[in-house]
């Protein structure tokens, strides 16, 4: 999202999700979307139907990839040099959209520089795509209006996924695709409400609607609306940074309220060593899990089916949660939990009698959604923010006239691979995916009977060769290991990777891919670099 | 007259002298099936429908011809009433002509209602089960091509597909394969489309069940599903065509993954504090007062909070709040990386 925030002046997707059936061309990049985003999948589906044309670029071959018109299977960790190389056709071919790019965007030149070091047989080399494909791709993009770029995780959880958010932003400015129908740059967001979460400042940077908490007025404006003095205007540590902090012995007092960084951080046995160092450790979720057993407290919370509330989707659309069932036992909403201890420390401005009273106080301090009210959503409305007042009909696409930050950036970007690449004693590369039947750690998902009877076990995909060289036939135990640790599971040969990629999911806490995983992250964003490390494989 | 109070199912409910336990379950709102019953016509205990149990008398006795009694407990619902209840009813219709779509009270009949509601959904004829999700029973099938398209026009898996057998189109795989083999998605959407019993759910969607609207908790699209709700419990989720980001359309978690997890047995449902590596439940007040106390001890400096990308705004925003504004920290995070 740091990508977006940059170029754009605003981390969320730009268009919608209705928008996409309108777009002429899809670039789907680093994004699985038929198993992770399935309803999502659909649309761009329908997109094809109508007559887009599809471009996929993925080291896995997706189910999309059946129904792309252009399929490019790069080498993991290698999107940043296919996107810019994208960029060099595009300006040496003349296809850019100078008119927008002078209107609309400033910095062009510094970043026209920095693609000179992207010519086609470096990035050829590097990706392990075409040039014929890499120049294709280039025009359809740019000839075809509007297009529009969708991606996932497979660009952000990389050691430079900033740079590789920016590389996409660049596209669409230089095609005039940002701010209209059926075109803009949109990420896929994982979690039911990761947009919500990071709205409502669940950020080490900002409070609500991204107001820095470094900026005086905005500390001043909470200190009066909360009643409270002293509120700090120094950012925050990152989830990465608590847990160095917290091994360090920095950090002795942990809240943790419905994670499991047991088991989705990377190098999760580091982790779980971490956790037990806390002086003071409060847990708060539906389930115990790998990081809750650690704790000192547990505390029940309701699940989203028993709650009242609401989510904003990753269309940035703010619904309404209806409570469907009653909670078990003792369970409660997670805002009453952490409203109670606050007002047990004595803080004031902790006494809500209900969700939508929070929703009030959201409404009034937080700009982008002053609009929408309980009332509003009560009626059937799910507007999408910025939202400024009640009679406001939500705003669909950003940027339109002008961008959040005035003008589109152009971002020069140097050249960056994965930061361990395979070598002598390691030489794979593991990347990390997702199955449509499980979610994140499955703390859900793996509660199914049904789900887990299609997909309940780790699966270490490899291909054909890549087993043959191994001397390994599907179903054989295989252990994986890496610097950080080692996980043993069953091998599945599969034509749909490419030779030397091992593929693992982070679903189950057996032989869980997180075992493996880097913790580089990137500088901007401090999203660990899940989709690349380098691995040794043997046969059990 | 003195009013007579009895439980059906649990619920308490009062009926006047002289009604019977059938009269009181209507009272309660609890549907009991009837064939011989007739409101006009003294009780004949002839169809043996209506049996219930009754706390501390033996058998089953019929309902529509028991008098109510202070204190009575009864139930209409337990395993041994509706395995009795499908047995009367298989007797009944072993002897009746079956042929409803040629019968005069075709859908306005009675006995078909009753046997829908009591006996089990016939799979006698299936033809494939090769999935935990639905049934494929292409006898009923009528070659409408509805589940064809749907599969191939909104969810792009072509998956299911006419084949030629014999000369003919058929729905089905291709080279017939099993459903897993075939990228099938499970979204479930060829089984909302299909207008016979040739696709079918394996957990059926309840009839009668209260439906509640609400946003699938799992990925970032959030769609509107509509749950059916029986006893309190999530029996069957379905996409809401009004759903704004899913137009009618859902994925197979949001179908099938939602209610065994929020149902399940292993939920936390007491505070617990750790003593000797062992979880103890303590009460709501002790538990958040001695975590204030902690918290209390600490500087900025020292604490951090973590919340998360799976609860609402509203849960989020009191989070963040607490951190700044009681823990004056703004080390507060999700898992907005992951």
């Amino acid at each position: 999202m740091a990508g977006l925030a940059k170029t754009f002046g605003s981390g969320a997707m730009t268009n919608t999700l209705e928008d996409i059936a309108e777009s002429k061309c899809i670039f789907a990049i680093g994004t699985n979307t038929t198993q992770t985003h399935p309803v999502t999948g659909t649309r761009i589906r329908r997109a094809v139907m109508n007559g887009a044309r599809l471009i996929v670029a993925n080291p896995l071959e997706i189910p999309m990839a059946k129904y792309a018109s252009l399929f490019l299977q790069l080498r993991p960790g290698t999107d940043l040099a296919l996107i810019m190389s994208m960029a060099r056709v595009i300006v040496d071919e003349g296809l850019a959209d100078m008119t927008y790019v002078k209107a609309r965007c400033e910095n062009f030149a510094a970043f026209a520089e920095s693609l000179k070091a992207y010519d086609l047989d470096f990035v050829s080399e590097t990706t392990g795509v075409s040039q014929e494909k890499i120049r294709d791709a280039a025009r359809m993009y740019a000839e075809t209006d509007p297009a529009a770029i969708i991606y996932s995780m497979g660009i952000t959880q990389h050691s430079h996924g900033t740079d590789n958010v920016l590389a996409l932003g660049n596209l669409a400015l230089l095609t005039g695709n940002v701010g209209i129908r059926g075109g803009g740059v949109n990420p896929l967001r994982g979690q039911n409400n990761v947009q919500g979460a990071c709205d409502m400042g669940a950020l080490p940077n900002v409070y609500s609607g991204y107001q820095p908490v470094t900026d005086q007025q905005v500390k001043e404006k909470f200190e009066q609306v909360w009643g409270v003095s002293g509120l700090s205007t120094e950012v925050g540590l990152t989830l990465p940074q608590m847990l160095q902090k917290i091994d360090a012995g920095k950090i002795k007092a942990l809240y943790l309220i419905g994670e499991n960084p047991a088991l989705s951080e990377p190098n999760i046995k580091h982790v779980t060593e971490t956790l037990k160092k806390l002086e003071l450790f409060v847990a708060q979720d539906i389930f115990q899990n790998e990081s809750t057993v650690s704790a000192h407290f547990i505390l029940p919370a309701q699940a989203a089916m028993e709650k009242e509330g609401t989510f904003t989707s990753t269309e940035r659309r703010v619904q309404l949660l209806n409570r469907v069932v009653e909670p078990p036992g003792e369970a409660r909403p997670d805002w009453w939990i952490t409203a109670e201890i606050a007002k047990r420390m004595g803080a004031k401005g902790f006494n809500y009698s209900a969700s939508a009273d929070v929703l009030k106080e959201i409404n009034a301090v937080t700009p982008s959604y002053a609009g929408i009210t309980p009332k509003r959503l009560k009626s059937g409305d799910a507007p999408h923010w910025p939202c400024p007042s009640e009679d406001h009909p939500g705003t669909p696409i950003l940027h339109t006239r002008t961008f959040t930050r005035g003008k589109g950036f152009f971002a020069p970007i140097s050249y960056k691979g994965p930061a361990e690449l395979p070598d002598e004693a390691f030489p794979f590369v593991l990347t990390t995916d997702r199955s449509l039947f499980q979610f994140h750690t499955a703390t859900m998902s793996g509660r199914s009977a049904a789900l887990n009877e299609m997909w309940g076990r780790q699966r270490v995909r490899i291909s054909p060769a890549t087993a043959k060289e191994l001397g390994v036939a599907d179903g054989d135990m295989v252990k994986v290991s890496s610097r950080r640790g080692e996980a043993q599971a069953r091998a599945m040969v599969t034509p749909k990777v490419v030779d030397k990629i091992v593929v693992m999911d982070f679903h189950f806490a057996e032989a869980n891919a997180n075992l493996l995983t880097n913790p580089a992250c990137d500088p901007m964003s401090g999203i660990p670099e899940f989709k690349v490390c380098a691995v040794r494989v043997q046969k059990v | 007259m003195k009013d007579i109070s009895l439980t059906i199912n649990g619920c308490d409910v009062k009926v006047r002298q002289g009604a019977t336990v059938l009269d009181a379950a209507k009272a309660a709102g609890v549907f009991i099936p009837t064939l011989c019953h007739h409101p006009d016509l003294k009780p004949a205990g002839q169809c043996r429908l209506c049996v219930v149990e009754i706390e501390g008398s033996r058998g089953l006795p019929e309902s529509c011809a028991t008098p109510a009694e202070d204190g009575m407990r009864v139930m209409t619902d337990t395993p041994r009433v509706k395995e009795f209840r499908q047995q009367a009813l298989g007797i009944i219709l072993d002897n009746h002509a079956g042929k409803c779509i040629e019968c005069p009270a075709n859908l306005d009949c009675e006995l078909q209602t009753l046997a829908a509601e009591i006996m089990p959904i016939e799979t006698k004829q299936l033809a494939e089960t090769d999935n935990p999700f639905f049934r494929r029973d292409y006898l009923r099938c009528v070659q409408c091509g509805r589940c064809v398209r749907m599969c191939h026009e909104i969810r792009g898996a072509g998956a299911v597909i006419f084949r030629e057998v014999d000369g003919e189109p058929r729905v089905g795989t291709a080279f017939n394969l099993p459903l897993p083999e075939t990228g099938c998605q499970f979204c479930g959407a060829c089984v909302d489309v299909c207008p016979t019993g040739a696709l079918t759910f394996i957990q059926p969607i309840p009839k009668g069940a209260q439906e509640i609207a609400s946003i699938c908790p799992y990925c970032g699209v959030g769609c509107r599903l509509i749950f059916s709700v029986v006893d309190g419990r999530i029996k069957a989720a379905r996409p809401d065509p009004a759903g704004p980001a899913n137009l009618g359309q859902a994925c197979v978690k949001g179908r099938f993954g939602i209610g065994e997890y929020t149902h399940s047995p292993d939920r936390l449902v007491a505070p617990l504090i750790a003593k000797d590596g062992v979880f103890t439940p303590i009460s709501w007040d002790e538990a958040l007062n001695r975590v204030a106390e902690g918290f209390r001890k600490y500087q900025p400096d020292e604490v951090a909070v973590i919340a998360s990308a799976k609860m609402t705004n509203e849960d989020n925003f009191v989070a963040q709040k607490f951190a700044r504004a009681a823990l004056k920290t703004n080390s507060i995070d999700h898992c907005a990386r992951l």
